[in-house]
């Protein structure tokens, strides 16, 4: 009975310790396929707007998509829930990528509009489908405006308001 | 400890360290094996083959690839396939074995369907099977990135995507897994390692079971018969051979499926020689490039009826949208053959074609596969994408049935 009380304890204690290793080798295992600090860092694009040039297109890296800058110009009109403010210029933030299928359409300055060369798609400047198959406007990157910098991956209020009226897409 | 006498022969030496006689005869000429049996019982030592052929070419592949975005896609295109010597052969048994593979593995598993080999006493071995069917899967798909053409790339962003769909946690599970917001070097390491490694141990790890599952309820026969195993083996032992019901695994059974296996590799290696090609996608021979998708992204033909149910919902129903509906159908697809010894709930052991509800049941199920694999190609567009919601629709329907068409079987047949 003794015997069977120490064996019983001993039985106890090593669970107990196995437990607590078991579950820190969990842990470690779990963060060790965390995506590195220098990927999450990489995971925030910042773009200084103001420098760029209107109705030039700029596109910018962020986790691994296209994304397309667009600066306005004075007689360009700007679409709500589309087109962003920063500063005095107005702006079209969007993810690069067709609708369709996921060509990247190419900007064509002189008609304002873009043009998708693998099936024919085509946007307007505020990334409105207008023509084509693709079946939605592009999509728009999370985003924050901070001064004069764009910063990609993170939700500002602006990026909040235009989603909200997006209808919460 | 027993104790030793001088051994007088090498061979003794070591039967009285290792237990050579004992284990050959527990292993091989006293593990007993039904007679009636047909070529389809041969299918488990092809896929024992198989999977050593895999292993075998994959050692040599693993020489000279490079799991690395920047060196990945040349060091299969350019180095194994135009420098090292025989490299081209090692792929190509590699891309070909790992397509076979599947098909032994699915006739393997229609078999057992069939012939009720997956119940009354045989769960566990069914349950272990379908284990290492769904190991298989992710090893074919872990694999299917290593080359790192865009069908690689495409294939590991849609199959990761599919994470996200689950709720709350969905998003954040996706980038873990590829370790980046998108398939990345990371990715691409991570899933090397499971290819070379936990995937293939895991896969050995319940060959072990499987084989070991077998030990107790036996291999099932042509007629499904019950009978004593040890009464039969005796009288097989005792020289009456030919009114045993059984033979020795060797060298009588495996005699015979070496003949099978014989024409297996002849039709195998012509595959590899002659047509390796469909193994090949062209699409794949375009390197990797997360910023240009393919027209048309499909898996490998033996995905194709999984990848249907996914994409048959593509439409919202009670406020369900199609994507998560596709989502839930495809786990369940999965899933569902793991229960087949509790869905079918009748006590019928017997091929399908002498039961009579059953094989009607079967062959609907094998011909809705049938029609899934062949959508499963084409793009879901117009009249394509009724049909896979149909038999999409049609693959949940027959298992939804099975324990009413199983049970009223039952009843007509009276517990035979």
């Amino acid at each position: 009975m003794k015997d069977e009380s120490r064996r019983g304890f001993i039985g106890k204690a090593f669970g107990a310790v196995a437990a607590v290793g078991g579950v820190a080798s969990l842990i470690a295992m779990k963060k060790t396929w965390d995506p590195l600090p220098s990927v999450m860092t990489a995971g925030f694009t910042t773009v200084d707007v103001s420098a760029l040039e209107a109705n030039k297109l700029e596109i910018a890296v962020w986790r691994g998509k296209p994304i397309f800058i667009l600066k306005y110009t004075e007689d360009m009109k700007p679409t709500d829930g589309r087109t962003v403010k920063v500063g005095d210029f107005h702006y079209s933030v969007m993810i690069g990528l067709c609708t369709h299928l996921g060509c990247i359409p190419a900007y064509r300055n002189d008609q304002k509009d873009f043009k998708c060369a693998c099936h024919g798609g085509e946007f307007s400047a505020d990334g409105v489908n207008k023509f084509g198959p693709p079946p939605r406007p592009l999509d728009l990157p999370p985003f924050k405006i901070d001064g004069n910098t764009l910063v990609l991956g993170e939700e500002g209020p602006e990026y909040k308001a235009m989603m909200a009226k997006a209808g919460g897409v | 400890m027993a104790e030793f006498k001088q051994a007088d022969s090498l061979y003794e030496w070591f039967d009285q360290r290792l237990g050579i006689d004992k284990f050959v005869k527990v292993m091989m000429t006293e593990y007993w094996i039904p007679k009636n049996i047909n070529f389809l019982w041969a299918m488990g030592v092809l896929l024992t083959v198989m999977f050593t052929l895999l292993v075998v070419s994959g050692i040599f592949l693993l020489m000279y690839y490079k799991p690395d975005v920047a060196a990945a896609f040349d060091s299969v295109n350019y180095t194994i396939m135009q420098e090292v010597g025989y490299g081209w052969l090692f792929r190509h048994i590699h891309a070909v074995g790992a397509s076979v593979v599947f098909l032994i593995i699915y006739i393997h598993m229609f078999t057992g369907i069939y012939y009720g080999s997956y119940k009354k006493g045989r769960e566990m071995i069914w349950i272990s099977g379908m284990l290492l069917f769904v190991l298989f899967s992710a090893e074919g798909f872990s694999g299917y990135m290593l080359p790192w053409g865009q069908m690689s790339y495409w294939a590991a962003y849609v199959i990761t995507e599919i994470f996200g769909g689950i709720p709350l946690v969905g998003g954040d599970l996706v980038v873990w897994i590829r370790g980046n917001f998108y398939v990345s070097d990371s990715t691409l390491t991570r899933f090397f390692m499971l290819h070379v490694l936990l995937i293939p141990l895991a896969i050995i790890g319940a060959i072990v079971v499987h084989f070991y599952a077998l030990r107790f309820p036996h291999v099932n026969n042509e007629a499904g018969e019950f009978f004593d195993f040890d009464e039969e083996a005796e009288k097989y032992l005792a020289g009456d051979k030919k009114n045993s019901k059984v033979v020795p695994f060797w060298p009588v059974f495996l005699s015979k499926d070496f003949f099978v296996l014989g024409f297996f590799l002849l039709f195998f290696f012509y595959l590899v020689f002659f047509h390796y090609d469909f193994a090949m996608d062209p699409v794949n021979f375009d390197k990797a490039d997360g910023l240009k998708t393919p027209a048309h992204i499909y898996p490998e033909w033996y995905f194709l009826w999984s990848y249907e149910v996914l994409r048959g919902f593509f439409f919202e129903i009670a406020g369900i949208s199609g994507k998560s509906l596709g989502l839930i159908a495809f786990a369940i697809a999965n899933a569902i053959f793991f229960v087949m010894p509790w869905l079918d709930r009748s006590p019928m052991v017997k091929p399908a074609n002498q039961r009579p509800y059953f094989k009607y049941w079967f062959w609907f199920l094998i011909a809705d596969l049938i029609v899934l694999t062949v959508y499963g190609k084409l793009p879901p567009t117009g009249a394509n994408a009724w049909v896979g919601f149909a038999s999409s629709m049609t693959f949940l329907v027959l298992f939804v049935a099975l324990p009413f068409i199983t049970k009223a079987e039952a009843k007509k047949v009276g517990g035979k």
